[in-house]
């Protein structure tokens, strides 16, 4: 199991005046050799990369920049499906120029600057917490808008070209996925009956194949930054691969990321129809939304087989943490959830 | 042994501390972890409560489900019923499987997580 573990990179520099100034180093490059960084917070959240928020002042800098890195020293799993910092820094990029709305990329880091991979963003003004923005009076509006803008803003990253090889990225289907976490549920030892049938079915029914894109392979409440507008930058592309139009759609429709409004099958605050509406508009494939029922299934049995994966690494002793601990009796969720969408297919 | 306080008490005088105490000192990430201990405490004392009833439950369903040796152990049982979802002996058109797969989630689901959205959903039907 230990190859599997998401690293968790614990900031041994966080306070220290020498990663700020290593920071203020680099960046006055982009801004001018006036410029100070004056703060340096980890921010939470993001189990597998640190986040910063840096306050700059001086020189021609605005007030705030995020930094996403990964640092030196920290062993990447050799399975993982993170793409590395510098190619999520390119795709955002690319996404950018297709029209979805993302961060700015300001600066990546290079080897010799010795901060590790990573990339300096301007940030983005608005809420990431699912639960806010499904339940705060002042996002209505957005929730509103929100299924439109997500299917556009699919339809733009689907229609990135990255088949050429850069950055170079993993194919994986739908099967592909099954394979793969099928294999890490194996590997556990657990017995969950429900995982079993789960992943026989699936096997069974697999839909044809649709013509690949880049999918980015995380898009859900939580990795999306909502205003009262709506939805203000797609974040968290480090799980980007080439693979099935279809995941990105049914993995906001997974029941565990609705955050508890199971009555709105798409992240708990809107109709799938004007997603895939929108998305077929912008130029998508037209799909429907029994089209996604497979990989929401799908995305069911990954989130569990995930849980399970974050308990191993407490169970191994690599993290000792209570959080990862108790997000083994999370398992169970999805087991619920399946046996669900199992009892929903046609049955004699 | 004696049991005055019994584990019970015990996790419920140490998850008392944890809510009106330690969580109300802790911010950011602490306070964080603070209310997931705090949630894992709660499954503590859910687990000491139903473990055993469910035990002897999900046991006396996979025997008439697989019409087993009652004297196999819950584990032996369950490898069982795994392989016979592997082989495609048991598939969804089971009745008998759905009906103990579901009953189970349940059970498991009201011990870890009594609020999840899909318990509320299953309990209603």
């Amino acid at each position: 199991m230990e190859k599997l573990f998401f690293p968790l990179n614990v900031a041994k520099m966080s306070d220290s005046q020498e990663f700020r100034l290593s920071l203020q180093a680099v960046l006055r490059n982009v801004y001018g050799n006036e410029l100070l960084v004056d703060a340096v917070d980890r921010l939470s959240g993001g189990a597998s990369q640190e986040t910063w928020l840096l306050r700059l002042s001086k020189g021609n800098a605005p007030e705030t920049l995020i930094l996403r890195r990964a640092p030196e020293g920290v062993e990447k799993s050799p399975d993982s499906a993170a793409i590395g910092l510098a190619n999520e820094a390119k795709l955002i990029q690319a996404a950018e120029a297709a029209g979805v709305p993302v961060p700015k990329v300001v600066r990546v880091l290079e080897d010799d600057n010795g901060l590790g991979d990573g990339f300096f963003m301007n940030r983005v003004e608005g809420e990431t917490i699912a639960r806010r923005i499904l339940r705060d009076e002042k996002f209505s509006k957005a929730r509103q808008v929100l299924p439109e803008q997500c299917g556009k803003a699919l339809a733009g990253i689907h229609s990135i070209d990255v088949q050429a090889g850069d950055p170079p990225l993993k194919l994986s289907s739908g099967l592909d996925q099954l394979t793969y976490y099928e294999d890490i549920y194996k590997s556990t030892g657990a017995y969950r009956p429900i995982f079993d049938l789960a992943m026989v079915w699936l096997r069974e029914n697999a839909p044809d194949p649709v013509a690949p894109v880049l999918v980015h392979g995380d898009f859900r409440l939580g990795n999306i930054m909502v205003d009262e507008s709506g939805l203000a930058a797609v974040l968290d592309w480090e799980l980007c691969h080439i693979g099935d139009p279809r995941e990105d759609i049914a993995w906001m429709c997974t029941n565990s990321w609705r955050f508890g409004h199971a009555e709105k099958r798409l992240g708990g605050f809107g109709d799938v129809e004007p997603l895939l509406d929108a998305y077929a508009k912008q130029g998508g494939q037209q799909f429907t939304p029994s089209d996604i029922d497979w990989w929401e299934m799908l995305g069911s049995m990954k989130w569990g087989v995930m849980c399970m994966t974050m308990y191993e690494s407490f169970r191994s002793g690599a993290d000792s943490g209570v959080e990862r601990a108790a997000i083994g009796r999370r398992v169970s969720e999805t087991e619920m959830d399946l046996i669900n969408l199992l009892e929903d297919q046609p049955r004699a | 042994m004696h049991n005055q306080p019994s584990v019970s008490e015990l996790v419920r005088a140490v998850k008392n501390f944890v809510d009106k105490t330690a969580m109300p000192e802790l911010s950011g990430r602490s306070g964080f972890h603070a209310r997931v201990a705090s949630n894992v405490l709660g499954t503590i004392l859910r687990d000491l409560d139903a473990r055993e009833s469910n035990d002897t439950r999900e046991h006396a369903r996979l025997v008439a489900l697989l019409d087993a040796d009652p004297s196999l152990s819950l584990d032996e049982l369950n490898a069982k019923l795994r392989q016979k979802i592997r082989s495609g002996e048991l598939t969804i058109q089971s009745a008998e499987l759905m009906d103990h797969l579901k009953k189970t989630a349940i059970d498991q689901l009201k011990v870890d997580q009594p609020n999840y959205s899909a318990l509320t959903k299953a309990l209603e039907e």
